[in-house]
C-alpha cells in the first residue's frame, strides 16, 4: 500500500493513504452469490413443476389422443377399458367453483364494504382477526364439517334438499366460505385505498352513503375487487380436501350438483396415494390432469396479479 | 360531515339502512359459519380428546385408537420444513430487497414467480414432490425428508414475502448511516438491518408453519402412510401426519359413522389447538419485539 | 484527554466565534473539476469546479433543488447507493481520484464521514451506536476508551456517561444528532460531511452543534450543506453558492470565496440577491 505522504494522523494511519482496498472484498461477492442461489430455488421450483408436468403429460398424450381427452365425456381412466374424457372433471370443477364464487362474492364483498366504509375502528379490530381465523382453518376441517354437518343437518334436515351424501352443492358452498377471506381482505384493501377526497366530493353534492359507496368507491376500487375475485376463483379451482371428502369421487358429466361430482383435484388426491407405479397409466393421468389444473390456475393468477398491480398503481 | 346540501331524503335514509343491514348480514353469515364449525367440531371431539388419545397409536378398534404417530410425524415434518424455509426464505428475501436491482428483468421475473407460486394449488406441490423428491432424481422414497421439503416448498413464498416486508420496514436511513461509517453492505445487513427485521421474519415463519401443519393434499400425493403404528425414527423413516390421520378416520367414518367420527373430530381439535398456540406465539412476538421507528 | 481549544474568542455577547481571518492557505483536501451528477438521463448538478481547503469549514448554500446535497454525497461516494446515479468529472481527495475503478468506496467512507439531515441513530444502546464503527472496521484499542473519546469530542459525554446502555431512541433530537456526530468521529475520519445537520433541530440544539463544529475544525475538515444562510455566515471559512436554473432545473456553482466576501461583497448579482434575502 503506497502512501501519498508519510505524516501520521491521530490514529497512526498515514495522513493520506491509498484508497485501494487492502485486499479485494471477495467475501461480499461470495455472499451475494449465495443469496442469489437461494433466490434461484424459487425459480427452480417453478421449472420443476413445469418440467414434471410436461414430461409425463407428453408421454400421456402419446397414448391418449388429445381430442379424446379434451372432448370426451366419460372419465374412467382406471377401468378396463379406460376412458379418458376429461369433461366430467371440468364440469365438477366448474360447478363447485361457480357455487363457491356465488357464495364468496356477495358475502366477501359485502363484508369488505362494511369493514371499509361503515364499521367503527373497534368493530374492525374485532372482525378482522375473525376473518383471519377463517382463513387459517385447515381445509380438512372444512371437509369434515361439510360431510358430517353441512350435508346431513343443513342441506338434508333443515332445507329438505334431496342430495346425496357426497354432493357438489355442499362442497361448493363450503369452498365459498373458505375463500371469503380472500375476496374480503383484498377488496377491503382496495376500497380503503380510495382517497377520502373522492368520497367527500360526492357527499358534498348531497349523495347518500349508499350512493357514494356504490357509485364512487366501488368503481374506483374495481381493479382490486376483480383481482380478489379472480384469485379466489383460482383458489377454489385448486381446492382439494373439501371436494375429496364431501364432493365425491364419482365423475359426473351433468349439472346435478346434488350428487357427486369429481373435480381435477379430487381425482388427483384419490388416485395419487403415493403408490401408483411410475409409468403406469394411473401415474401419467395424474400428471395430465395436474397439468390442466396448473394451466388454469396459472392463467387466473397472472390475471389477478395484473389487476392488483393496476389498482396499486393508481394511487401510488 | 355527510351532507353539505340539504337533509337526506326519506328514501335515502331507508336505502342506507337496508344496505347497511345487508352488509352486516354478509359479515354475520361468514363469521357465523365459522362459529358453527368450531362448535360442531368441539362438540364432536371434546369427549375423545384426552391423554390416552394423544399417547395411543391408531387402531382398527376405535376405542383404542390414538394420534401419537401422527402427532410426532407432524412434529418431524415441521422440523424439516422449518430448517428448510428459514435459511432459504430469509436469504431470498435479503437478496431481493437488498441486492437485486429492480430494473433488471430477471429480478422482476423472480418476484413475479414468487407471487405466482404463492397461489399454485397445494396438490400441485405434492405432484412436484412426488416427481422429484420421492421418485425421480432424488429418489428419497415416501419419507419424512421428502414430506418436509414438499411442505417447505409450498410455504416458502409466504416466508419470502413476509421477510421482504420485514426488511422493507427498516428505514433506509439506517443503512445510510451504517454505510457512511465505512461498513460494507453485508456488514450493514448482518449487523443492523437483519436484527431489526427478525421479529417480522419470525412471525412470517410461524405463520408459514401454521399453514403447513394443516396441509393434507400434498402429503397424500407424496405418500404419507395412513396406517402407521410408530413414530418417525429418522429423516428416512416413513411417516404419517395429523391431517392424514384425520383424513383416514373421516374416510372410514363415512362407512361406520359412530366409530371413527369422534376420533377425526378429536384430531381436528388437537390440530386447532396447536394452530392456536402457534398463532398466539406469532402475535406475541410481533407485539413484544416490533420495532417502532 | 483534552478537548481541542477554540482558537478565536467571541467578539460580542450573543455572537458566535467567527472564523479567523485570514488563515494561512492550506493545501486543498478535495479538488473538484467539472463535476456533474446525473440521475439516469437527468442532470442534477453540472460543471462544478472548486477546491475544499483542509481543516476549514466550507459551506455549500443555495435554494432547494440546486444540487448541494447531491454534490456533497459525491465526496464520500454515497451516491453509489443510488443505482441510477452517475458522476462525471474529477473528484480528487488528497491527490487521489475518488472514482478510480480501483478505489474501494468502503475505504473512502472510513476517512470521509457523514452526518445526515435527520438524526439516524441505530436502534441500539448509545454505547453500541458509537462502538459499531470501530467494531466493523476492526479498530485497535480499548473500545470503552474509543467510545468515551468520541462522545467527549462531540460534547455529549457529560449528558450520557451514566446512561450508555440506554437505547439511543430515548434521546432528544439534538442529543441524537450529536450522537451521530460522535459516531462519525469514532472511526477517526479526516473529513466530516454534514448534510443540513441542524434543519430538523431546535435553535438551542443548533447552537450547540455550531459551537461543536467550530471546535472540530481544529482537527477535521468540514463541509456543510445548509439552507440557513446565517448559519453559513456564522461558522464557515469559505462559502460556495449554488443556484438552480429554472428552465432546465440543473444546479450550478455560481460563486465560491471566503465567507466574508460572499456575504458582504459578492461578485455575482445572483449571490447578492440570495444572501440579502431578495430571492430563495
Amino acid at each position: 500500500m503506497e502512501a501519498a505522504s508519510t505524516t501520521l494522523g491521530r490514529s497512526g494511519r498515514p495522513e493520506a493513504p491509498s484508497l485501494r482496498a487492502a485486499r479485494r472484498r471477495w467475501g461480499e461477492s461470495v455472499i451475494k452469490g449465495l443469496l442469489l442461489l437461494a433466490a434461484l430455488i424459487s425459480l427452480l421450483t417453478t421449472f420443476g413443476i413445469v418440467y414434471a408436468l410436461v414430461e409425463e403429460t407428453v408421454v400421456f398424450f402419446r397414448e391418449v389422443p388429445v381430442h379424446d381427452f379434451l372432448f370426451g365425456t366419460k372419465w374412467s381412466p382406471l377401468f378396463n377399458p379406460p376412458s379418458f374424457g376429461v369433461l366430467p372433471l371440468v364440469a365438477g370443477t366448474f360447478f363447485t367453483t361457480l357455487i363457491g364464487i356465488a357464495v364468496a362474492v356477495p358475502l366477501g364483498l359485502g363484508g369488505a364494504i362494511y369493514l371499509s366504509e361503515y364499521a367503527r375502528p373497534r368493530v374492525r379490530k374485532t372482525i378482522k382477526p375473525l376473518l383471519e381465523l377463517l382463513a387459517g382453518v385447515p381445509t380438512i376441517v372444512f371437509g369434515y364439517f361439510a360431510l358430517t354437518f353441512f350435508t346431513p343437518t343443513i342441506l338434508r334436515d333443515f332445507l329438505h334438499l334431496h342430495v346425496g351424501i357426497f354432493n357438489a352443492l355442499a362442497a361448493g358452498i363450503i369452498i365459498g366460505f373458505l375463500i371469503i377471506p380472500i375476496v374480503a381482505s383484498i377488496s377491503e384493501d382496495a376500497m380503503r385505498a380510495v382517497p377520502q377526497s373522492l368520497r367527500e366530493g360526492a357527499f358534498g353534492l348531497g349523495a347518500s352513503k349508499f350512493q357514494v359507496t356504490l357509485r364512487v368507491v366501488f368503481p374506483a376500487a374495481l381493479s382490486g375487487i376483480v383481482a380478489s375475485i379472480v384469485l379466489a376463483m383460482s383458489r377454489a379451482v385448486g381446492e382439494t380436501m373439501v371436494v375429496l371428502i364431501a364432493g365425491g369421487q364419482q365423475p359426473q358429466w351433468g349439472v346435478n350438483v346434488g350428487q357427486s361430482m369429481e373435480t381435477f383435484t379430487a381425482f388427483i388426491g384419490a388416485t395419487a396415494k403415493g403408490d401408483a407405479a411410475t409409468g403406469s397409466i394411473a401415474y401419467k393421468t395424474i400428471f395430465a390432469v395436474g397439468m390442466t389444473l396448473f394451466l388454469i390456475t396459472l392463467v387466473m393468477n397472472l390475471i389477478s396479479i395484473r389487476f392488483v398491480r393496476k389498482y396499486r398503481q393508481v394511487y401510488e | 360531515m355527510e351532507h353539505a346540501v340539504g337533509r337526506p331524503s326519506r328514501s335515502h335514509k331507508a336505502k342506507d339502512l337496508v344496505f347497511r343491514l345487508a352488509l352486516l348480514a354478509c359479515l354475520t353469515l361468514a363469521v357465523g359459519l365459522l362459529v358453527v364449525l368450531l362448535v360442531d367440531v368441539a362438540l364432536d371431539g371434546a369427549g375423545t380428546l384426552d391423554w390416552g388419545f394423544i399417547n395411543s397409536f391408531t387402531s382398527i378398534t376405535a376405542d383404542k385408537a390414538g394420534i401419537q404417530a401422527a402427532l410426532w410425524g407432524t412434529i418431524w415434518l415441521m422440523g424439516v420444513c422449518a430448517l428448510f424455509i428459514v435459511p432459504v426464505g430469509v436469504a431470498t428475501a435479503i437478496y431481493l430487497e437488498e441486492y437485486a436491482d429492480p430494473n433488471r428483468w430477471w429480478n422482476r421475473l423472480i418476484e413475479l414467480n414468487i407471487q405466482n407460486l404463492a397461489a399454485v394449488p397445494s396438490i400441485v406441490y405434492g405432484i412436484l414432490g412426488l416427481a422429484f423428491l420421492v421418485r425421480g432424481p432424488l429418489h428419497l422414497g415416501n419419507v419424512v425428508l421428502a414430506g418436509g421439503l414438499t411442505l417447505g416448498l409450498l410455504v416458502l413464498p409466504m416466508v419470502i414475502i413476509a421477510g421482504r416486508e420485514a426488511l422493507r420496514a427498516v428505514p433506509p436511513s439506517i443503512r445510510e448511516g451504517s454505510m457512511a461509517l465505512g461498513a460494507t453492505q453485508w456488514q450493514t445487513i448482518w449487523r443492523q438491518v437483519l436484527p431489526a427485521a427478525i421479529p417480522g421474519m419470525a412471525t412470517g415463519v410461524i405463520l408459514a408453519l401454521s399453514r403447513a401443519i394443516g396441509e393434507t393434499a400434498p402429503l397424500i400425493v407424496v405418500g404419507a402412510a395412513t396406517v402407521i403404528a410408530f413414530n418417525p425414527t429418522g429423516l428416512d423413516s416413513s411417516f404419517t401426519a395429523m391431517p392424514i390421520q384425520i383424513f383416514d378416520w373421516i374416510s372410514r367414518a363415512s362407512n361406520d359413522i359412530n366409530d371413527y367420527r369422534p376420533l377425526a373430530a378429536a384430531g381436528i381439535l388437537l390440530l386447532m389447538i396447536l394452530l392456536l398456540a402457534m398463532n398466539s406465539v406469532a402475535i406475541w412476538l410481533r407485539n413484544r419485539y416490533e420495532q417502532k421507528w | 484527554m483534552t478537548l481541542p481549544l477554540t482558537v478565536t474568542p467571541s467578539k460580542a455577547e450573543g455572537e458566535r466565534a467567527s472564523p479567523d481571518k485570514p488563515r494561512q492557505p492550506r493545501e486543498p483536501i478535495f479538488h473538484l473539476e467539472d463535476v456533474s451528477v446525473f440521475y439516469g438521463e437527468k442532470a442534477a448538478v453540472r460543471d462544478v469546479s472548486l477546491d475544499i481547503a483542509t481543516k476549514e469549514i466550507t459551506a455549500l448554500i443555495g435554494p432547494s433543488g440546486c444540487g448541494k446535497s447531491t454534490l456533497i454525497r459525491c465526496l464520500n461516494r454515497m451516491n453509489d447507493l443510488i443505482p441510477s446515479a452517475r458522476v462525471e468529472g474529477k473528484v480528487r481527495y488528497h491527490d487521489q481520484d475518488l472514482y478510480d475503478p480501483e478505489v474501494d468506496a468502503v475505504e473512502v467512507r472510513k476517512r470521509i464521514g457523514m452526518v445526515f439531515q435527520k438524526p439516524n441513530p441505530f436502534p441500539k444502546s448509545i454505547y453500541d451506536n458509537i462502538a459499531f464503527g470501530p467494531r466493523v472496521l476492526g479498530m485497535k484499542g480499548d473500545l470503552d476508551e474509543i467510545v468515551e473519546r468520541a462522545l467527549v469530542h462531540a460534547a455529549v459525554w457529560d449528558e450520557v456517561k451514566d446512561r450508555l446502555k440506554m437505547n439511543a431512541f430515548g434521546m432528544s433530537g439534538g442529543q441524537q444528532q450529536r450522537l451521530c456526530i460522535a459516531r462519525a468521529l469514532a472511526v477517526e475520519p479526516d473529513v466530516i460531511l454534514m448534510d443540513e445537520p441542524c434543519s430538523a433541530l431546535d435553535p438551542i440544539s443548533t447552537g450547540k452543534i455550531e459551537d461543536l463544529m467550530m471546535q472540530l475544525r481544529e482537527e477535521y475538515s468540514i463541509v456543510i450543506v445548509t439552507h440557513n444562510m446565517q448559519q453559513a455566515a456564522r461558522v464557515s471559512d469559505r462559502t460556495a453558492f449554488f443556484t438552480v436554473n429554472p428552465e432546465d432545473r440543473i444546479g450550478r456553482l455560481v460563486e465560491y470565496d471566503d465567507t466574508e466576501t460572499v456575504f458582504t461583497n459578492p461578485s455575482d448579482s445572483r449571490t447578492e440577491a440570495y444572501v440579502t434575502g431578495k430571492v430563495g
